[in-house]
């Protein structure tokens, strides 16, 4: 067992931490979340440049090959400045799922575009009934003529009037909740039939709804087998899910440092307010839930590469149920804590806390993964 | 960063495994797995098979017989014993007095008294608390005057744990009142069988007899059992308390006793036919804790490679984390048992918890126990610094506040 840094993973988070802090302070955060697209092209080059839109892809398929804890400091370190360059959609959720699902043509298109920093990839998979169920696709894939025809709509997906690409999933067998009939399609966002209303997120995001009528695809836009694309689909979001928990993880211990520092200069009834044991103790207990955050960042890590099903499920499930727990914990004390000033725009705070509440509501909330969790105790043997 | 243990500390657990199988009396066993009553034998065998193997104190240096393991491999022994339903190791002796004498006493003292904890000749028990020093210890009473080459120890110690059974009890005692409440306070060593000292039961509030009240009227102890210098107890009494870290989160009793609510949880009826498993209401609560569990089992793992790493052993903000925590998930555990058998835990028949008892119980077998040990329970923030005081702890180490 071993929980110590790499000396090349403490050169990464190194020199992440530092271009971030040069770069990425709270004005100029708000000023890229403030701009056209919501995010700054020329700090999504220098990513590329610093090897990071590669991390998760191996170096035969021209990344870094860094494994999934590599992947844990890079998404941390981006939680904790709030970045808001499209990382999670385009490198975890697409780059990752083209490498881990696609066939040497579609690796060879698609993969040195996105490490180089050319190609913006949207995860397409929610629908507006599907609430956090995997399997719930209604949206329909019909073979047509050389390729396909997708008609459906997909929900409050991240980043995707940006996106060059869309991966979108489909049926293309089988009824609404099947697990079988799934298939995945790597769609052109500028393709015929694409709509894609783009809207801000309440963190500072943007996301979109996207509506495919009669979208023309050829057959090498099938992402993986035909109806197949079930398994691909949870790996990828078991990967999202890593990169969240390990986001909020970032935030959480960004939020107790910064409530830290004003319990200790915040000076009421003629001392600083961080003399109260009340308060006091409620930072001991954010501090105990950033302890255990960062303990389940690396479940999840580690889970989302478990060769057996059954583990990945538990420990991915159980990492985001607990990590949603302690960030609503932190976030929600954090605010308290900071008074009148933590409820208000101008403060970073305001904008942390929201940012967790909305890694919460992604790819499954709290309740949801301690429900997973729970149902997988119906399986344990006796 | 690799969460799976290597190829050395899997072959280490193992052994450790294979030795437990083949060692641990299976009666023992079961009074534990099945919550019964443990007596002074039952604690003395287990320590006696361990003590032949060497492996009684996992935490002691070589040089005084202690197997040298690092803190990894001493958490994975604790695992393996508690999963098997071995009775723990009672601290009073191996983990707490031991490091005391090992670290402040002199040479007399190490050689008279180590081998015997280790051989379990002598049981220790613990005293420290006084009714009116309890958190605050500094504050104790019980005097002790200087009287050539003995001292005469009077005064009341209490929350003795079962000092009923024990052989020598290590003490706290005044021997100045000048200064600071910290100072003054010496380290002493006691034989129970001076006269002079009245064992007195406390009954707990789930009906046992474990703790106790300790009278000390005039009993002349020795200057030769005095651990370190006059009046600089207080360091022994701080070394002592924030010693021994490996255990301290309780995860392998933890993960025995949650195996144990699932297994009750599959066998009571859901009140409809169908197992309280089921109910998904109750195995919701169920899948939070294990996962609260999974957290604390991750995070002691990551504080104990640090120290196997580092060499570091003082104590620090990171005990008390896991101290409130892994009391908080015990407690958790045993009011969720506790639910789980819902109107079979409103008997009290305390008979059923002695293994040789030969009567019906009422309700299903393992139902006895479950509401005396979620009331016991109730102890595990209290003692060893209650859960505030833990939080008092890390917020002047960790967080400067």
């Amino acid at each position: 067992m071993d929980f110590s840094l790499t000396p090349e993973q403490g050169m990464l988070q190194d020199s992440l931490r530092k271009f971030l802090a040069n770069e990425y302070g709270f004005d100029s955060r708000r000023k890229r979340a403030e701009s056209a697209d919501g995010f700054s092209r020329d700090t999504w080059a220098q990513l590329a440049e610093l090897g990071l839109l590669g991390i998760a892809i191996s170096e035969d398929d021209g990344g870094l090959g860094g494994d999934a804890f590599d992947s844990m400091l890079v998404m941390e370190s981006l939680g904790r400045a709030l970045v808001v360059e499209p990382y999670l959609s385009t490198v975890v959720l697409g780059g990752a799922t083209i490498a881990a699902a696609g066939n040497a043509d579609q690796k060879a298109k698609w993969l040195p575009a996105i490490v180089g920093g050319e190609t913006l990839v949207a995860f397409a998979h929610g629908e507006p009934r599907s609430r956090y169920a995997l399997s719930h696709v209604e949206c329909t894939a019909k073979a047509d003529g050389a390729g396909w025809k997708l008609d459906g709509q997909k929900a409050v997906v991240r980043d995707a009037a940006t996106a060059d690409v869309l991966l979108v999933s489909a049926r293309t067998a089988g009824s609404t909740s099947d697990e079988k009939g799934i298939s995945l399609f790597l769609v052109d966002a500028k393709a015929k039939g694409v709509a894609i209303r783009g809207y801000a997120t309440q963190d500072g995001g943007r996301a979109g709804e996207v509506t495919l009528t009669g979208v023309q695809v050829d057959k090498d836009a099938l992402l993986g087998n035909a109806g197949e694309a079930y398994p691909v689909i949870e790996r990828a979001v078991d990967r999202g899910i890593a990169g969240l928990c390990a986001e909020a993880l970032g935030i959480i211990d960004a939020l107790n440092e910064a409530t830290l520092e004003y319990l200790k200069t915040r000076q009421q009834f003629g001392q600083p307010i961080g003399r109260f044991q009340a308060l006091q103790h409620r930072m001991v207990d954010m501090t105990i839930r950033a302890v255990e955050a960062r303990s389940m960042a690396i479940v999840a890590a580690a889970g989302a590469n478990d060769s057996d099903p059954m583990e990945r499920r538990r420990k991915v499930s159980a990492a985001k149920a607990h990590i949603g727990q302690c960030a609503r914990y932190v976030g929600q004390q954090a605010v308290q804590l900071h008074g009148g000033i933590g409820v208000t725009d101008e403060l970073i705070v305001s904008h942390w806390f929201k940012r967790l509440a909305m890694i919460n509501a992604t790819f499954g909330d709290a309740e949801h993964h301690l429900g997973v969790f729970s149902d997988l105790l119906l399986k344990e043997d006796a | 960063m690799n969460l799976a243990h290597t190829a050395e500390e899997i072959a280490f657990r193992d052994d450790v495994h294979a030795f437990i199988a083949k060692n641990l009396p299976p009666e023992i066993a079961a009074k534990v797995h099945g919550g019964k009553r443990l007596g002074r034998d039952d604690y003395m065998t287990w320590h006696k098979i361990l003590a032949r193997q060497g492996w009684v104190a996992p935490g002691w240096p070589k040089e005084f017989g202690g197997p040298g393991w690092n803190t990894v491999q001493q958490q994975i022994f604790d695992d393996e014993c508690a999963a098997a339903g071995a009775p723990r190791i009672l601290p009073f002796g191996v983990k707490m007095v031991a490091p005391v004498i090992m670290r402040f006493g002199n040479a007399a003292q190490k050689q008279h008294f180590l081998p015997r904890i280790l051989s379990g000749e002598d049981w220790w028990c613990q005293g420290y608390s006084e009714p009116g020093a309890g958190s605050d210890l500094a504050s104790l009473k019980t005097k002790a005057e200087r009287a050539g080459d003995h001292y005469v120890v009077n005064g009341q110690k209490t929350w003795n744990t079962l000092g009923q059974f024990a052989d020598w009890i290590f003490v706290l005692v005044r021997t100045a009142s000048a200064g600071r409440p910290q100072e003054g306070i010496s380290f002493l060593l006691v034989d129970m069988k001076t006269p002079g000292i009245t064992v007195r039961p406390i009954r707990m509030l789930d009906g046992e007899h474990e703790i106790n009240e300790v009278w000390f009227e005039n009993v002349k102890v020795p200057v030769a059992n005095l651990v370190g210098e006059e009046n600089k107890g207080w360091t022994c009494a701080k070394f002592l308390l924030g010693h021994e870290r490996t255990g301290i989160a309780g995860v392998g009793a933890c993960k025995r006793e949650l195996k144990h609510l699932k297994e009750i949880a599959r066998r009571e009826p859901a009140g409809g036919g169908d197992s309280l498993m089921k109910d998904v209401r109750f195995r919701d609560r169920i899948a939070q804790v294990e996962i609260e569990l999974m957290a604390l089992e991750v995070t002691n793992l990551r504080v104990l490679s640090a120290e196997a790493e580092g060499g570091k052993r003082a104590p620090g903000p990171e005990a008390s984390i896991l101290k409130v925590r892994g009391t908080e998930i015990q407690q958790s555990l045993s009011e969720l048992m506790m639910q789980a058998v819902g109107v079979y835990g409103i008997p009290y028949v305390p008979e059923a918890l002695d293994a040789e008892w030969g009567g019906v119980p009422v309700g299903a077998e393992y139902a006895a126990p479950l509401s005396g040990h979620y009331f016991n329970m109730r102890k595990t923030s209290i003692y060893g610094g209650s859960n505030e005081i833990q939080k008092n702890i890390v917020a002047q180490l960790s967080l400067g506040l």
